[in-house]
C-alpha cells in the first residue's frame, strides 16, 4: 500500500464539541488542505443570497405547464374552453416551437412539448403564461386534451426496446463458474429515489433583442441549457445567454432537467414579448422531474472452498422511462462498477436500460453506481456468510490492489485506496469486536425458547453492524472528458484582481471555495485574493457540466495549470514573486488571461465501441460501517451510526469535504431505509413532501467522516472526485447491518418495515 | 382579483402596511409584497421549515399562516436577525462549523435554531435534534447544524 500523505478526521455527533470547526490535520499547503469558510456563506446566512425565485423582474409573467395524465396515448388535439377569456394569456403548443422540438442531450428523442404521441404521465403538452399565477392556472385548467389511449409498457423487464446495451468482461465466466466450489446467486431490486433538492426547479426567461433570450435559473450545467435553447429556439449561440443563480441543491436533478424548463420559459417569454418565470411547486417537481433509475441486478458469484473469487456473472436492467435522456451513460457507469472493487479473473457484466411509458429517469448523485454497488456489496456479504468468513476478511483478500485489472481491462496503477479505507473504517468503528458481540446476542436470541422471548422487553430489538466497500470513477466515463475538451481560465485584470473563469457551478458542494483555494495556492496568494466570475455563459467558458465528481479533479486541474502560466508570465515581467508583484504589474501590462483546455490524462486509453480500456482516469474509494437497531415486532430499522472512510487523492478543504461525506451518507441511509416512491399505472403515488419521506434531524444517524489521501499523479493537485462516492456505500452497509442483527437478507431497497418483517418471517419459516 | 385586506404589522422592527388578496399567506406576502426574499418556499405545506419566521416571538411556518393573522403583530424574518449588518453569534457558528451547503434550508433553520436557543439557552444534543426536526436539510447530515447550535449556546467552547 502506498504511504499515506496525511489524513483528516472530521467530527461525529458524540465528539462534535471537540472537533467541529477545528481544522483537521491535512496535507501541507498554505491554502489547500485548510478548512476555509464557504465563500457565499454569509449571504446564505442572512437571506441576501439570491436564488432564482428571489429575483425581482418587473413585468414578468407567470408560466405554467399543462401535462398529460396518461402513460401512452395519441394526442388528437387541444380544446380551449370558449368561455375563458384567452386575450389575457399566451398559450404555446408544439406547433409554435421555432426551432426543433427537442430537448437536446444525447439521443435527442425527447420533445419539449408533445406533438403527437404522449409517452408518459406528466409529460408537458402545452404552456400558458399570464400576468398573475391565478389567471395562468385557470387558463391551464381551461385546456382539455383530446387523446386516444395506446397500450402502455410499464415494466422494464417486459419492454423490448433498449436505449443501450453493454457487455463488459474478461476471462471465461462459464468455465470459472463450472470450476468453482460454490456458486452464490442473488437478485437485487432498487426503486426510484427523488433528489429532493430543497429549492424546486426554477427558471426565468427574459427576451432580448433580435429574438434572443437570457435565462436565469437554478441549474448545474449552464452550457447544457445553452445548447438546448439554441436548438429548440432555432437561435445562434450568441443569441442565448444562460445565467446560473444561487442554486438550492441539485444532486443531479438539475443536470438535464433545467434544459426543458429553460426552453419552456423561453418559448413563453418570446411569445409574450416579456419575461416569464416558471417555478415548480414541490408537487409538480416530484411528479414531473427525473428520478434515480429503478433497477434489477442479478449476480452469480463463483468461489473456491478456500475463499478465492473465481467468477462473477452480473446482469443489470435499468428502467429508463420514456426517453433516453442520460440513461445510456447512467447504465455505462452502473455497469462498469457492477462487479464491485474486487479482483476477479473471470467477469461478465451484461447491462441494458429499457424504455417504459414512465417519466424519464435521470442523473442523481452516483449515476447508476449506487444501484449496482448495492447489489454487488450485498452479494459479497452473502458470499462471506456462505463461506463462514468475516465480511472484512473477505474484502481484505479480494479488494483491488495496485496492479489489479478491472472488468474493462484497466490496470490500476496508482491511487488505489480500497485497502486503506477498509482498515481505517474497521478500526474507527471497532468493527470486529462489535460484530462478535452482535453474533453472541443473535445466538442467545435464537436459542432462547420461543415462549420466553416476549417476556424480555429488550429482547425484541436486535442490534447489528454492517460493512460495505465501494469505488467510484472520477470524471466522465471513457472518452467523455476528451470529447468535452473543457476550458477554464484565470485572469489578472487591469485593475489588479485575480479572477477565475469557469462555468462549474456552486450547488452547495463548495465549488466556489475549493476552486479559489486551488488557484490561490498555485499563485501563492491568499484565497481571499481570488474572485470567481459569475456563472454566465456570456462571461465564462464551457468547462463541462458540474457532474460526475469532476469539478475538483478535472476543472481544478485546468485552473491550476492556467494559474501557473499566469504566475510565470507575471514573474517573467516583474522578476518578483507573483504575490508581491501582480498588482503593480497590472498598471503596466493590463489585463492578462490564460485559458487551459483539457487534453487527456497521460496513458489513458478507451474504446467506446467495445467498452474496453481505462474507464476512468482515477477512482475514489469508500468504506462504511453502519450500526442499526431493528425492532423485531414492527420491522422498523433505526440507523444509529455510520462511520465512513473516503479516499479522494487530496483533501482540498476538509470541512467542506466532510460535509459532502455526511450529506451523501444521509442520502444513502434514506435510500436504504425510508425513501420510496411508489408508482401505479406510470404515475407516482406519493409525490409530495408529506408522503415522500427523507431523513430529518431525529432520523439521522451519528455520522463520522474519515478523509484519506492516496495521491493521484495525473492531476497537478493530486485530487480525485468526492461528490458521489458516499452515495455508493451507505445503503449496502445498512442492509448488511440489518442482516447482522436479524439473520435476514433484504434484497430490495428500501428496507421498509413491511419488507423487514417479510424477510424475518421467511427466515423463521425456513427454520 | 378577489377581495383585498389591509394588514398592518411590525416587520423586523419597522411598522409596515400592505394591501393583499384575502387568503394570501404570510410567506407570499413577505416574498411578493414586501420584497423580503430571504424566507424560502420549498413545500408550501408545512413539511420542511424553509419558510420559518418569528410571529410574536414564536417560530412558525409562514406558508401555513395567513397574512391576515399577522395583522397587529410582530414578524421577524431572517433579514431581521443579526444587527447592523453583522452576523449573530448563531450565524457565525453556522459559518464556522460548515453547517451551510446549498443554503436553501438555512434561513428557516437559523430562525428555528434561534427560537430553540431562546426557549432553551443550554440545550442538550437531543433537544437540538428534536427542536430542529421540523426543518429539513437535504445537503448535510445535520451534524454540523447541531454543532453550530451547541457552539452558539456556549456548550462547545472550541479553540481553533
Ligand atoms: S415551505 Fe413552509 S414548511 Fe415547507
Ligand atoms: S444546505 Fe442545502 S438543504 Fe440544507
Amino acid at each position: 500500500m502506498a504511504p499515506r500523505r496525511g489524513d483528516s478526521r472530521a467530527d461525529s455527533r458524540a465528539d462534535l464539541a471537540a472537533t467541529v470547526g477545528r481544522p483537521p490535520a491535512a496535507s501541507a499547503g498554505t491554502v489547500v488542505g485548510r478548512s476555509l469558510p464557504r465563500r457565499e456563506g454569509p449571504a446564505k446566512l442572512t437571506g441576501a443570497a439570491r436564488y432564482t425565485d428571489d429575483l425581482i423582474v418587473p413585468g414578468a409573467w407567470f408560466g405554467f405547464t399543462l401535462r398529460s395524465t396518461e402513460a401512452h396515448a395519441r394526442l388528437l388535439g387541444l380544446e380551449l374552453d370558449p368561455a375563458f377569456d384567452w386575450s389575457r394569456v399566451v398559450v404555446v403548443t408544439a406547433a409554435e416551437i421555432p426551432g426543433e422540438n427537442v430537448v437536446h442531450l444525447m439521443a435527442d428523442d425527447q420533445p419539449a412539448l408533445v406533438a403527437d404521441v404522449i409517452r408518459h404521465v406528466a409529460e408537458p403538452v402545452a404552456l400558458v403564461a399570464a400576468a398573475d399565477p391565478a389567471t395562468a392556472r385557470a387558463a391551464r385548467d381551461a385546456i382539455r386534451l383530446r387523446t386516444e389511449p395506446l397500450p402502455a409498457i410499464l415494466d422494464p423487464l417486459a419492454s423490448e426496446r433498449a436505449f443501450a446495451r453493454y457487455e463488459i468482461g474478461r476471462g471465461d465466466v462459464e468455465a470459472g463458474l463450472a470450476a468453482a466450489d460454490l456458486v452464490v446467486e442473488g437478485t437485487y431490486r432498487v426503486g426510484y429515489q427523488e433528489q429532493l433538492y430543497l429549492e424546486p426547479q426554477a427558471m426565468i426567461a427574459v427576451p432580448g433583442e433580435d429574438r434572443g433570450v437570457t435565462v436565469h435559473g437554478s441549474l448545474q450545467c449552464p452550457y447544457y441549457v445553452h445548447a438546448a435553447l439554441a436548438r429548440a429556439l432555432g437561435l445562434a449561440g450568441e443569441q442565448v445567454v444562460v445565467i446560473q443563480e444561487e442554486t438550492g441543491g441539485g444532486f443531479g436533478g438539475k443536470e438535464e432537467y433545467p434544459s426543458m424548463l429553460a426552453i419552456h420559459a423561453s418559448l413563453l417569454a418570446l411569445r409574450a414579448g416579456r419575461p416569464v418565470r416558471i417555478v415548480y411547486d414541490r408537487h409538480e417537481d416530484v411528479a414531473a422531474t427525473t428520478k434515480r433509475h429503478p433497477a434489477v441486478v442479478t449476480h452469480r458469484t463463483g468461489v473456491t472452498r478456500d475463499g478465492r473469487l473465481v467468477a462473477q456473472d452480473v446482469d443489470v436492467v435499468m428502467d429508463a422511462g420514456a426517453y433516453a435522456t442520460l440513461s445510456p451513460v447512467v447504465l455505462s457507469r452502473g455497469a462498469i462498477h457492477a462487479a464491485g472493487p474486487y479482483a476477479c479473473p473471470n467477469v461478465r457484466i451484461r447491462a441494458r436500460t429499457m424504455a417504459t411509458n414512465t417519466p424519464p429517469n435521470g442523473a442523481f448523485r452516483g449515476f447508476g453506481a449506487p444501484q449496482t454497488e448495492f447489489a454487488a456489496e450485498t452479494q459479497v456479504n452473502r458470499v462471506a456468510e456462505a463461506l463462514g468468513v468475516s465480511p472484512l476478511e473477505l474484502r481484505r483478500r479480494w479488494a483491488y490492489r495496485p496492479g489489479d485489472v478491472t472488468p474493462t481491462g484497466q490496470v490500476l496503477r496508482e491511487s488505489v485506496g480500497a485497502g486503506v479505507v477498509l482498515e481505517r473504517v474497521a478500526e474507527a468503528a471497532d468493527y470486529e469486536p462489535v460484530r462478535a458481540r452482535t453474533a453472541e446476542a443473535r445466538m442467545a436470541r435464537a436459542t432462547r425458547p420461543a415462549g420466553a422471548r416476549t417476556d424480555r422487553l429488550d429482547g425484541r430489538t436486535a442490534h447489528g453492524i454492517g460493512l460495505a466497500l465501494a469505488w467510484h470513477g472520477a470524471g466522465f466515463t471513457g472518452a467523455g472528458e476528451r470529447f468535452l475538451a473543457s476550458v477554464a481560465g484565470v485572469e489578472r485584470s487591469a485593475d489588479g484582481q485575480v479572477l477565475v473563469y469557469t462555468d462549474s457551478t456552486e450547488i452547495g458542494q463548495g465549488a466556489r471555495t475549493v476552486l479559489s483555494q486551488l488557484v490561490a495556492e498555485a499563485l501563492g496568494v491568499p484565497a481571499e485574493a481570488v474572485e470567481v466570475a459569475p456563472g454566465d455563459t456570456s462571461v465564462v467558458p464551457n468547462s463541462g457540466p458540474t457532474v460526475a465528481s469532476r469539478t475538483t479533479m478535472v476543472v481544478g486541474g485546468l485552473l491550476i495549470r492556467a494559474a501557473e502560466r499566469l504566475r510565470a508570465d507575471v514573474e517573467a515581467r516583474t522578476g518578483a514573486p507573483f504575490a508581491t508583484s501582480y498588482r503593480t504589474d497590472a498598471a503596466q501590462a493590463g489585463r492578462v488571461r490564460f485559458d487551459e483546455q483539457f487534453e487527456g490524462y497521460p496513458g489513458i486509453v478507451w474504446d467506446d465501441a467495445t467498452h474496453r480500456g481505462d474507464a476512468y482516469p482515477a477512482y475514489s474509494w469508500a468504506a462504511a460501517v453502519a450500526e442499526v437497531d431493528v425492532d423485531l415486532d414492527t420491522g422498523e430499522v433505526r440507523v444509529g451510526s455510520v462511520v465512513a472512510a473516503d479516499e479522494i487523492g487530496r483533501v482540498v478543504n476538509p470541512v467542506l469535504a466532510a460535509g459532502q461525506v455526511e450529506g451523501g451518507t444521509l442520502q444513502a441511509v434514506g435510500y436504504a431505509t425510508i425513501e420510496e416512491l411508489q408508482a401505479r399505472d406510470g404515475r407516482y403515488l406519493n409525490d409530495r413532501l408529506a408522503t415522500y419521506l427523507v431523513p430529518t434531524a431525529v432520523d439521522a444517524p451519528r455520522i463520522e467522516a474519515i478523509l484519506l489521501e492516496e495521491p493521484f499523479a495525473g492531476a497537478p493537485h493530486r485530487a480525485k472526485g468526492l461528490g458521489e462516492l458516499p452515495m455508493d456505500v451507505g445503503a449496502p452497509a445498512v442492509i448488511d447491518a440489518i442482516h447482522d442483527a436479524t439473520g435476514a437478507w433484504i434484497a430490495e431497497l428500501p428496507a421498509t418495515p413491511e419488507r423487514v418483517l417479510a424477510a424475518l418471517e421467511a427466515r423463521e419459516g425456513r427454520r | 382579483m378577489s377581495e383585498t385586506a389591509r394588514v398592518s404589522l411590525t416587520l423586523n422592527g419597522e411598522p409596515r402596511t400592505v394591501e393583499i388578496g384575502a387568503g394570501r399567506t404570510l410567506l407570499d406576502t413577505l416574498r411578493w409584497e414586501l420584497d423580503l426574499t430571504g424566507t424560502k418556499e420549498c413545500c408550501a405545506a408545512g413539511e420542511c421549515g424553509a419558510c420559518t419566521v418569528y410571529l410574536d416571538g414564536e417560530a412558525v411556518n409562514s406558508c401555513l399562516v395567513l397574512a391576515a393573522e399577522a395583522d397587529g403583530r410582530e414578524v421577524t424574518t431572517i433579514e431581521g436577525l443579526g444587527s447592523g449588518g453583522r452576523l449573530s453569534r448563531l450565524q457565525e457558528a453556522f459559518l464556522e462549523t460548515g453547517a451551510i451547503q446549498c443554503g436553501f434550508c438555512i434561513p428557516g433553520m437559523v430562525v428555528a435554531a434561534d427560537a430553540l436557543l431562546r426557549e432553551t439557552p443550554r440545550p442538550t444534543l437531543d433537544e437540538v435534534l428534536q427542536g430542529l426536526s421540523g426543518n429539513l436539510c437535504r445537503c448535510g447530515g445535520y451534524t454540523r447544524i447541531c454543532a453550530a447550535v451547541l457552539r452558539a449556546a456556549g456548550a462547545a467552547d472550541v479553540t481553533g
